[in-house]
């Protein structure tokens, strides 16, 4: 294999890569909303699953991608506020009603996709403007032949779908809210020592609401882009452990959103290369095998939750309701 | 022209709050009961209590926490509703919690626009709290760091951001809640003088505490709470420590024990450079050497927070240190695999912990699984290899509940439906029936009504007089100088020095417990 | 101060959490265009109404009693394990390795080396996350739900791999030795002159759970070891005053947390399927969490929240014949709603019969 071909290679693998972290740096962010306000949310996986869902029959029925993920959003939403309202106003056990809600995808898109269009749980193939189409940036064409840059920006970077787009530029967003803003200084502030923000006459509750919603936004727009971008409908557990990777790739930033972008890169060049090379030989010696690949992330968190590489320590106050102290 | 002089003279002279007839009660506790209150404008005002006389909850419907069921609050002479904390910082009111309201990983600057942040951008707020901030520390000799975390900060100067947080809201009226119990002395007296000075600008401060010596040498007045009520406002000048600690116990303060002098014997423990360090790597022991013999009480007096906590921890096997502990002449594992709880008892240590509710019982479990705790691999309470014998440890709390009057004597009752002082008796019985060569006690009768508290005071007496050695850790001056046979003051983590109990006064031991030297003193 | 009698806070609140968990439940079948009492007709017929009905139900209960006690065990030291599926997946690779070594000439012998297998090979899959709480202080709830997944993934490569059948395209290992095979219920209860479905799973396993149950209420009430986890798990500092070592309390809660997951592999691997294939766990680690939810993290509770559990997975699958629009996925629903409503929500009902009975003593007085 000759360095041209190499070189064409690796510009699909990143070209996959891209593809693939798109649903992981909107959930991981949403994970990040949620979780620098001092709510653990281990239901990522089930606020997707129902979006995308949701997103995909309503793309079917009204014909249009955009109106789908409206609809995922408004889905994955509802899902936020009952984790909102078990783990906010009720004080109940966060981890718990993550536990909750990923059942509840699980059961509720079934039930109902069975109910609707009895074909156990699968929704009908989206075509036309229900789903979403490739975005070609300007140039592609005409840059294709140029040298190596040009590859990397006609296939590489050119012609994704909006929403891979929208989730990069969603990183930098969320940078500047969390370090720039006082609705990220309060936020974080909520995540770290409720009492801080109480005592300074502002409503935790209200912040941590807000947290949560925005969570559930994002994973709304990570669900409906599973469903109407990445496939064309909706599958029976579609989402396929991503909401636990996302939550990985949290952990493994250090909840932090530059270097969440950087391991949701990282995950999703995993999966893209068990994708691509099942079976990996190193110089003919070891084979690695695809499961090895797939589990990667996980282990690689355990790694870093282990504290042996770098310690990752969460919000402080992440887990507890907040009750306000005698 | 003389009605605007006429409305200037008048605002001078209105009180900065005024509290007339204020009652708050939760569920049956009725934790203040018709209070009323006024605190001049820029004077150091001190209100004392023993804890539970319903201070903090006074000063948190001040401060808008909670809501007073009755009564009124005036700040500056117009009647004001604080229903949150935003209208007490509204109203100018400010407060410093007795635990800091600070975000550890945040700056001092993050945290001091925390909440009073200007529009939605935080660049101009940060910049703007940062001018202020320079005029504010050469104002008031509040010099901080703004870009310092506070988690690199020492306890006094995360104090000074929280007082900052204050005025930088334009608080003119400071509540300071217990500010110097997590402080050491200098720290302590430099807050007094950034107090004054605040007094001497025309600001008003309130001071919260149940040390009297702070209340006689910071502030100009001072009232008193007793068990929900107001009992008493005075003049500070016109006061002295003796009448205050009536006023706050609602007794003559004499407490004597009937005992007679110690007939000390062999030694039975020997400390020698005992020092350990925190979490965070602070010394909190800095090389602790004493002695106790068989048949006598040592006391451990001092400032809470010296170190006193420490010293029983790790005789108690809760923390490892360095240095050396013999026990009947046999030096203890200090941070080895026999420096748990289990070893010290296995030596003949016994333990009555500090906080009985935090460690000492487990709140939710029965008095009679309680009573076999730390002991549960005691062979008198197993039936086998594997399983305990139940009815032998009720056996056993029946009598125990019955000899240290225990009420009510029900052993199936979890423990947090017993009454402080029935708790402790649960923790001594277990304890002090183990017939131990030493026994630990930390603060035996804090939050127990006085009837258990002689029983209490009786029944360590007898262990000495049956030969064993007691080391008693206790922040109440007059229980160690009733019940100890000798004395021994810590102060940052040393001892400061010792005294024979009987040769020494409340006033020496206090200036001793202010870090005086004991030859000085 | 207690607010409200023992008996509301134990079958009171958790009584009005599952009829709510089930009025939610019966408003997405009437959102369906179905009626939720001929669901529940059927789900009660399917589970109950013949012996082949009670025989899956007792099957499944099995499988949830083992997890419901995993969870709980893990509760009572407050540590919450959400790894059951994996130390399930796990542990059947133990039973399989076991069941295979040897040609097995009867069951009573197969037996108890399988439990031992499967029993190591789960409390393997917990050690790892527990040492991690233990002595990093990573935390439990992240590790074992990553760990669920790399199990799954080596039992996967296993399946591929070692342990593959040479004579089939299916991950799955060869049918283990036929003399190895346990009694079914039908088995067991022919030679009492009872009539028994055939084609019922139910094994002998069931008898081994409840076993466990009353195993696991000895260890917590009863022994030494027991009264240490439940002391660790309601104050961690009073348990180091007493001098309960708490990494150890952590390991130990752990292993045997994983051992009781593992033995789900008993019932499936060796009792029903008797081979090893790979989706054989099926959720019900995770069931698990919501079994020792509603049991109160009692093993008589457990046992009882097993039970229903069974009819439910069972009554599901039957109610899918009978309603063709409601999918056996009601189950699910019905199972979130109920961890949601006896889990997270549990103060939403709590707190106002706690003040109805405050006030009801408030008249008295």
């Amino acid at each position: 294999m000759d360095i041209a071909d190499a070189f064409l290679q690796l510009v699909l693998t990143m070209d996959m890569t891209i593809r693939l972290s798109t649903v992981l740096i909107l959930a991981c962010l949403a994970g990040l909303f949620s979780e620098r306000a001092g709510i653990f949310d281990i239901g990522l996986e089930g606020k997707m699953l129902f979006a995308a869902f949701v997103s995909a029959v309503v793309a079917f029925e009204s014909g249009n991608a955009w109106v789908g993920v409206l609809a995922g959003i408004g889905a994955s939403v509802c899902f936020s506020l009952i984790h909102g309202l078990a783990s906010i106003t009720y004080r109940g056990n966060q981890l718990i009603s993550g536990v909750a809600i990923n059942f509840l995808a699980s059961g509720m898109t079934i039930v109902i996709g069975h109910a609707i269009y009895s074909k156990g749980g699968q929704t009908p193939t989206l075509s036309g403007a229900a789903r979403f189409h490739e975005i070609t940036l300007p140039f592609a064409e005409a840059l294709r032949d140029v040298p190596v840059l040009g590859p990397i920006w006609s296939d590489m970077l050119s012609g994704h779908k909006p929403i891979v787009y929208i989730a990069f530029l969603v990183v930098p967003l969320t940078w500047w809210i969390l370090y720039r803003t006082r609705f990220g200084l309060r936020l974080r502030a909520v995540g770290e020592n409720p009492a801080s923000v109480d005592t300074a006459g502002v409503s935790v509750i209200r912040y941590r609401y807000a947290a949560v919603l925005i969570c559930g936004v994002l994973c709304g727009i990570a669900g409906a882009y599973l469903s109407t971008s990445q496939a064309a409908g909706f599958g029976r557990e579609m989402t396929a452990g991503r909401g636990f990777i996302a939550l990985a790739a949290l952990i493994f930033s250090k909840w932090r959103p530059l270097y969440a972008l950087m391991a949701c890169l990282l995950f999703g060049l995993l999966e893209a290369i068990s994708n691509l090379y099942p079976n990996i030989d190193v110089f003919g010696l070891v084979q690695i095998p695809v499961q090895f690949t797939q589990a990667l992330p996980y282990i690689l968190t355990v790694v870093i939750l282990a504290g042996f590489v770098g310690k990752a320590v969460p919000p402080k106050a992440g887990g507890e309701a907040y009750v306000k102290e005698r | 022209m003389a009605a605007s002089d006429n409305q200037g003279r008048r605002e001078t002279a209105a009180p900065a709050i005024e509290l007339k007839g204020i009652s708050k009660a939760f569920g049956p506790v009725e934790a203040n009961k018709d209070i009323s209150l006024s605190v001049a404008k820029g004077t150091i005002h001190g209100i004392v209590g023993e804890n539970g006389a319903g201070k903090s909850t006074l000063m948190s419907i001040l401060y808008g926490f909670y809501k007073a069921d009755k009564g009124e609050i005036i700040v500056n002479g117009t009647p004001t509703q604080i229903p949150d904390s935003q209208a007490a910082i509204a109203a100018g009111i400010g407060m410093v919690h007795q635990h800091f309201k600070l975000v550890d990983n945040f700056t001092v600057l993050e945290n001091v626009i925390l909440g009073a942040e200007e529009g939605g951008l935080l660049k101009p707020s940060l910049a703007k709290a940062r001018k202020h901030l320079v005029e504010l520390a050469r104002e008031y000799e509040l010099e901080v760091n703004p870009d310092a975390l506070i988690e690199d900060l020492s306890v006094g100067h995360q104090q000074r951001v929280e007082i900052l947080k204050a005025l930088y809201r334009h608080a003119d009226i400071l509540i300071l809640d217990e500010p110097t119990g997590v402080l050491t002395p200098s720290e302590a007296d430099h807050l007094f003088r950034i107090l004054e000075n605040l007094r001497d600008q025309g600001k008003t401060i309130i001071l919260i505490t149940h040390k009297l010596r702070e209340i006689m040498s910071a502030t100009d007045t001072v009232s008193v709470m007793r068990r929900g009520q107001m009992t008493a406002t005075r003049k500070t000048a016109d006061t002295s420590p003796a009448e205050l600690a009536e006023l706050m116990v609602g007794r003559k303060v004499l407490l004597r024990v009937d005992k007679t002098p110690a007939k000390p014997g062999k030694t039975i423990l020997e400390v020698r450079d005992l020092k350990v360090r925190d979490d965070a790597g602070v010394e909190r022991l800095k090389g602790v050497s004493f002695d106790v013999r068989a048949g006598e009480i040592l006391g451990i007096a001092g400032v809470a927070g010296n170190g006193q906590s420490d010293l029983l921890q790790v005789l108690g096997g809760i923390t490892v240190a360095t240095g050396t502990i013999r026990v009947n002449g046999d030096a203890i594992d200090l941070t080895g695999r026999h420096s748990d709880g289990q070893s010290r008892r296995a030596r003949g240590i016994a333990h009555v912990p500090e906080d009985r509710q935090h460690l000492g019982l487990i709140m939710d479990f029965f008095a009679w699984e309680n009573i076999c705790f730390g002991y549960h691999h005691d062979p008198k309470y197993q039936k086998n290899r594997l399983a305990m014998d139940n009815a032998a440890i009720l056996a056993d709390t029946i009598g125990k509940m019955e000899r240290f009057d225990i009420r009510p004597p029900n052993p199936h009752l979890p423990a947090h439906s017993f009454s402080g002082g029935n708790q402790q008796k649960i923790v001594l019985a277990r304890e002090i029936e183990r017939n131990p060569d030493l026994l630990l006690v930390g603060q035996p009768t804090r939050g127990v009504d006085i009837g258990a508290i002689e029983f209490i005071h009786q029944r360590i007496v007898e262990l000495r007089d049956a030969g064993k050695a007691i080391l008693l850790v206790s922040v109440e001056l007059d229980e160690i100088l009733s019940l100890t046979d000798r004395v021994a003051v810590m102060f940052d983590g040393r001892i400061q020095g010792e005294r024979i109990t009987a040769e020494t006064n409340e006033r020496e031991l206090g200036l001793m417990m202010a870090g005086m030297n004991a030859e000085v003193a | 101060m207690e607010t409200m009698p023992r008996w509301a806070d134990v079958i009171l609140v958790p009584l009005i959490n599952l009829v709510l968990a089930f009025s939610v439940a019966g408003l997405v079948v009437l959102a369906i265009g179905q009626n939720p009492l001929d669901a529940i007709y059927f789900m009660i017929k399917g589970s109950l109404g013949s012996t082949r009905g009670i025989g899956y139900t007792l099957y499944y209960a099995t499988n949830y009693i083992f997890t419901g006690l995993a969870v709980a065990v893990a509760f009572h030291a407050r540590l919450f394990n959400i790894g059951g599926e994996g130390q399930a997946a796990v542990s059947g690779i133990g039973a399989a390795v076991v069941m295979l070594a040897f040609d097995w000439p009867h069951w009573a012998l197969a037996l108890p080396f399988a439990i031992i297998g499967a029993g190591l090979f789960g409390a393997a899959w917990a050690f790892i996350p527990a040492w991690l709480q233990a002595k990093r202080g990573s935390h439990i709830v992240i590790t074992t739900i990553m760990f669920n997944f790399i199990g799954a993934a080596l039992l996967g490569y296993l399946l591929n791999g070692l342990l593959k059948s040479p004579h089939t395209q299916n991950a799955e290992t060869v049918n283990f030795p036929e003399g190895a095979h346990l009694p079914t219920a039908h088995e067991v209860l022919a030679p009492l002159g009872i009539a028994f479905n055939k084609s019922a799973p139910a094994n002998i396993s069931f008898l081994l759970a409840i076993a466990c149950a009353v195993l696991v209420w000895y260890l917590l009430w009863r022994t030494r070891l027991g009264y240490q986890i439940r002391a660790f798990g309601k104050s961690e500092a009073a348990a180091k005053y007493a001098g309960i070592n708490a990494v150890r309390i952590t390991i130990v809660t752990m292993l045997i947390s994983g051992a009781l997951a593992g033995m789900l592999s008993i019932n499936v691997v060796v009792g029903e399927q008797e081979r090893l294939i790979k989706e054989f766990v099926e959720g019900a680690g995770f069931v698990g969490i919501a079994v020792a939810l509603m049991g109160r993290s009692h093993p008589f509770g457990i046992v009882l929240a097993a039970l229903l559990f069974g009819m439910l997975t069972q009554g599901g699958f039957e109610l899918l014949f009978e309603m063709p629009a409601i999918s056996r996925e009601m189950v699910l629903v019905i199972q979130a709603l109920i961890i949601l409503f006896t889990g997270a929500l549990n103060y939403m009902v709590h707190d106002p019969v706690e003040r109805l009975f405050l006030r009801r003593r408030k008249r008295k007085a």
